[in-house]
């Protein structure tokens, strides 16, 4: 057997992981700059304020210094930026200026930004720029900032509203008019950030006699930075290079321009020089991008019979001071409204959605972006239908899932949906959880005073989203993924992808797609991304797209340079080429056995073209691109369950087991996708339990330090099991979906459900998150003044513990 | 400040076996002269303010917080990085059963995992699975949800003791 057949579908370990256990992980602040200044930025210290005046002198005479960078300074040099979406109705959207001209919006805007021949003076300078602000009012609450007499975030806006749309069919009025059983649920989401581990970096270094810039940084999209940087900055593409090395953790945050790291960009401009700048971080927490604070209101209508009538949805957004250039921050309300109730059958539904601007740090992608939100909002609604019907919660979910055999629909809310797997997915999950064993289990302990919660969540996960997301809003984000081949004269294959790779293991994927392919091992083919110089043109990494779309390119590019393999090898085989066979590394003719190794072919082809029978020069590389064709993206499903235990003395939350089951289509790497998924779960765990950006009502920041800010560590997980039914994508010939984002999507509507499984009987539930202790204690003591259960009694005197 | 900032007091100490003497200013976190000043920068900079573990180093054998450390406290000491645990091969097998079964994404909590876990597995007994999370309670991870590693460290664990996981 050759080692290349069936390699897709195996755990392949990755090849970049034997560099990152010996400590050789290059990231951008472990990549040397002879000569660099190093940036500190003054920050706004307000969340609404007017400058009056940067006074920079003291700051200039300080040890080190090269430069003080204001707003002026960068005039001329680097344009704002302007998020505008022409496909929504959305009102202009405000100048984004890389440091602050006349007014900052947020706390942790960049005012002023010091060049220092170190980091240390660059700080130490930094305290001695005397900024001078008027306070001006700030709006925090979303709520308040849709009221007519708010402050406005950002002054001469006409309100705060930044899109105000609906929804669906609409015609939801009869429904509930006509609905045996009407349930309501109501979540408060409360603003996260997606601290990943390695801050946000670059450097970027100018040469005024080339005109070239190159930009070093830590990001998913490196060729939408590009495109940002030649834009704002004037520069045309082919001399800007962007290259994005190690990446420690993204997540959706490194997928914009932020000011600061533009700013970086055009003062490398601006001097002439090698610029860097890394995030400390307090800074990461006040300025990397924020995300899901929303409000969502939902209510399901019912049949007697427990069938989904109509779904009724009001979705408000808070997004901070601006929109993040270039993709904006719409997307997570968007997704938040459209997309509850997406995993089932109904006739009707209206969603609305107001998203506005508030003094807060501006909010962006995270992992799901509004999906995980959608999911928890319906998957509670459900819930709580099943208490108020009396059926059990997963019957209810069968009764009203969307039919496997539907191939591709539009669903009354106006998504297109694919083919789902709901079903088989809820009976595998089932069956792993020993779901029936479990409600005895639970019942018995209750009698014990032991409160434990079982909840499941289904889930549709938008993956792999072709042109009709960013191309349609005229936003300059390739829909479409890149893969270049060409065979080495060793014998192995060089490969490029446009795909890039955060640690989810993306290059290993396409490593054994193109080995598949070719008749070689894994390990005989390299992998390279991130760099603007040397990749074709695509995306990167965004919307759980790298094995969807950048491994169908890299099958296209590799069936391709199969193709030229063959037919050269049967020039010089001296057979058809349907009667070569690619394998163990070389060509086997069946006609007439001769063999020959792809090291020898490769030689011929570049050294010995002289030897070639009839001549000529061979081409041995392809190079070939994917974008989604015919469909929107591609639809994943799965469905997660969960078991709790809450203790009701403490408002502790112990999550015991989590179950996933997900349908990613073909599993090319199974050890790398049970871990996209555990990886996600832990996240989606950790903003129904820990994860808060907290801020006062002046639009302060509070906890902004990773001691304060909290999240998910070892002790707090339980083991993660993992199953897939794998229904391969017919959309594509590789038949692989998305994966990246489906464990953070379903985790935290199943942890909502167990939790609120195990306050049933005391009758208490839970409405916003985090779950903190004080709030389930607060929950457990509104229950106890409304209910009569005995099971409440000694802990009645609850409210001292909430301050 | 400023004059902090001007004044270097001379250290010397021993990194992964080397003599080190050098010049340094007291403010200089040990994590910022390793990666800086000696470029082993397989110690990472995740909060500065001790509470991921990314920067764990050891410190005549106990595994520190290198950012908690100014570089002239590690005056007169034996420091160990993860470079150096590397090419002792001290923990070649906990790195292979780390590659093996992907406890890492990113890789930028990995070498802090890897100095944690090379500690829990000095233990005389095999730790469990809540002794080893708990070991790891300060040791920051965004992208694996800790299963894997745990699974990498509690099977090494298993196999230093000759038992087949």
């Amino acid at each position: 057997m050759t080692e290349s057949q069936g390699i897709m579908g195996k755990g392949v370990a990755r090849a970049d992981a034997r560099r990152l256990v010996a400590g050789a992980g290059c990231y951008v602040d472990d990549i040397g700059a002879p000569g660099a200044l190093h940036i500190a930025f003054v920050r706004s210290t307000h969340a609404h304020a007017a400058i009056l005046s940067v006074d920079t002198a003291a700051a200039a005479c300080m040890p080190g210094v090269v430069r003080v960078v204001c707003a002026g300074d960068l005039e001329g040099i680097c344009k704002p930026m302007q998020v505008a979406m022409p496909g929504l109705n959305m009102p202009t959207a405000s100048l984004q200026y890389p440091l602050a001209i006349d007014e900052v919006c947020w706390q942790g805007a960049p005012v002023a930004a010091i060049a220092a021949r170190s980091r240390e003076q660059a700080e130490d300078a930094a305290e001695h720029v005397l900024v001078e602000y008027e306070e001006l009012p700030a709006v925090v609450d979303a709520q308040q900032a849709l009221t007519p007499d708010s402050p406005r975030a950002v002054l001469g806006r006409e309100g705060n509203m930044a899109l105000d749309c609906t929804f669906g069919n609409v015609n939801v009025a009869a429904s509930f008019a006509a609905a045996a059983t009407v349930v309501e649920q109501r979540i408060v989401f409360d603003r996260q950030t997606g601290v990943s581990l390695e801050s946000r970096g670059i450097i970027a270094a100018f040469s005024p006699l080339s005109g070239e810039l190159t930009v070093h940084m830590s990001h998913q999209s490196p060729f939408q930075m590009r495109e940002v940087f030649s834009e704002l900055l004037n520069l045309p593409n082919h001399r800007v290079r962007v290259v994005c090395p190690d990446v420690g953790g993204a997540f959706g945050l490194k997928l914009h321009a932020y000011p600061d790291e533009v700013a970086v960009a055009a003062i490398a401009i601006l001097l002439g020089r090698t610029i860097r700048f890394q995030a400390d971080r307090l800074e990461s927490f006040l300025s990397d991008a924020h995300a899901r604070e929303a409000i969502g209101v939902a209510r399901l209508a019912l049949d007697s019979a427990g069938r989904f009538l109509a779904f009724d949805v009001e979705a408000l957004s808070g997004l901070g001071a601006y929109q993040p250039y270039p993709r904006g921050s719409v997307g997570e309300g968007l997704h938040m409204a459209q997309m509850v109730g997406a995993p089932y059958q109904f006739d009707n539904f209206r969603a609305r959605l107001r998203a506005v601007h508030q003094n807060k740090s501006p909010t962006g992608a995270y992992r799901g972006v509004g999906q995980p939100l959608a999911c928890t909002l319906t998957e509670t609604l459900v819930d709580r239908a099943a208490r108020a019907i009396g059926m059990d919660p997963a019957e209810l979910r069968r009764r009203n899932f969307l039919p496997a055999e539907h191939t591709s629909r539009t669903t009354p809310a106006g998504l297109e949906m694919g083919a789902v797997s709901l079903q088989p997915c809820l009976d595998t999950l089932l069956a792993m959880m020993q779901y029936e064993d479990l409600r005895r289990e639970q019942q018995r302990l209750r009698k014990q005073r032991v409160y434990r919660g079982i909840g499941i969540a289904s889930f549709i996960e938008m993956t792999a989203v072709g042109a009709a997301l960013y191309g349609a809003n005229q936003i300059a984000v390739a829909a479409q993924e890149g893969c270049s081949v060409r065979l080495e004269p060793s014998g192995t294959v060089l490969c490029h992808s446009s795909a890039t790779d955060q640690g989810q293991g993306v290059r290993t994927g396409i490593a054994q797609i193109v080995a598949q392919a070719l008749g070689i091992g894994a390990a005989d083919v390299t992998v390279r991304a991130g760099d603007t110089a040397s990749s074709p043109v695509g995306g990167g990494a965004w919307a759980s797209r790298g094995m969807a779309i950048g491994g169908q390119a890299a099958l296209l590019a590799a069936e391709e340079l199969r193709g030229k393999i063959l037919k050269l090898g049967a020039r010089i085989l001296k057979t058809p080429a349907e009667q070569i066979e690619l394998a163990d590394g070389g060509l086997r003719s069946a006609a007439n056995a001769r063999t020959l190794s792809l090291a020898e072919l490769a030689n011929i082809a570049y050294f010995r073209q002289h030897q070639l029978p009839g001549g000529g020069c061979p081409e041995l590389s392809a190079t070939r691109h994917y974008a989604p064709q015919g469909f929107p993206y591609l639809t994943a499903n799965g469905i997660q369950g969960c078991l709790v235990e809450v203790d009701i003395e403490t408002g502790m939350i112990g999550v015991l087991r989590l179950w996933v089951v997900h349908d990613c289509g073909r599993v090319v790497n199974p050890l790398l996708v049970d871990e996209q998924i555990r990886g996600g779960v832990a996240q989606g765990i950790g903003g129904v339990l820990y994860e808060h950006c907290e801020y006062s009502e002046s639009g302060q920041l509070s906890n902004g330090t990773l001691a304060d800010y909290l999240v998910p560590m070892a002790g707090e997980l339980p083991d993660i099991e993992v199953a897939h039914v794998a229904s391969v994508a017919a959309e594509t010939a590789l038949g692989a979906k998305g994966v990246g984002e489906a464990g953070t999507i379903g985790a935290g509507a199943a942890l909502w459900n167990a939790v609120n499984d195990a306050l049933a009987p005391l009758g208490a539930a839970m409405e916003q998150q985090p779950f903190s202790p004080d709030r389930v204690l607060r929950a457990l003591a509104v229950a106890a003044r409304t209910s009569t259960s005995p099971a409440l009694a000694p802990t009645a005197d609850i409210d001292s513990v909430n301050a | 400040m400023s004059q902090a900032s001007k004044s270097s007091v001379d250290v010397a100490f021993v990194v992964n076996g080397s003599a080190i003497s050098e010049q340094v200013a007291p403010r200089i976190t040990l994590v910022d002269f390793l990666r800086q000043r000696l470029g082993l920068t397989g110690s990472h900079v995740g909060c500065e303010h001790g509470v991921c573990g990314a920067c764990h180093v050891r410190v005549d054998g106990q595994v520190l917080r290198g950012c908690l450390l100014l570089a002239v406290q590690a005056d007169g000491a034996e420091v160990q990085t993860i470079e150096g645990l590397s090419s002792s091969g001290e923990i070649a097998d906990l790195q292979e059963a780390f590659v093996r079964r992907n406890a890492m994404q990113c890789g930028f909590c990995t070498p802090g995992m890897l100095m944690i876990a090379a500690d829990i597995l000095a233990r005389r007994e095999v730790p469990s699975r809540e002794a080893i999370r708990d070991a790891l309670s300060g040791n920051y991870c965004r992208c694996t949800g800790y299963q894997s590693i745990v699974d990498a460290i509690e099977e090494v664990a298993l196999a230093r003791h000759g038992i087949a996981a």
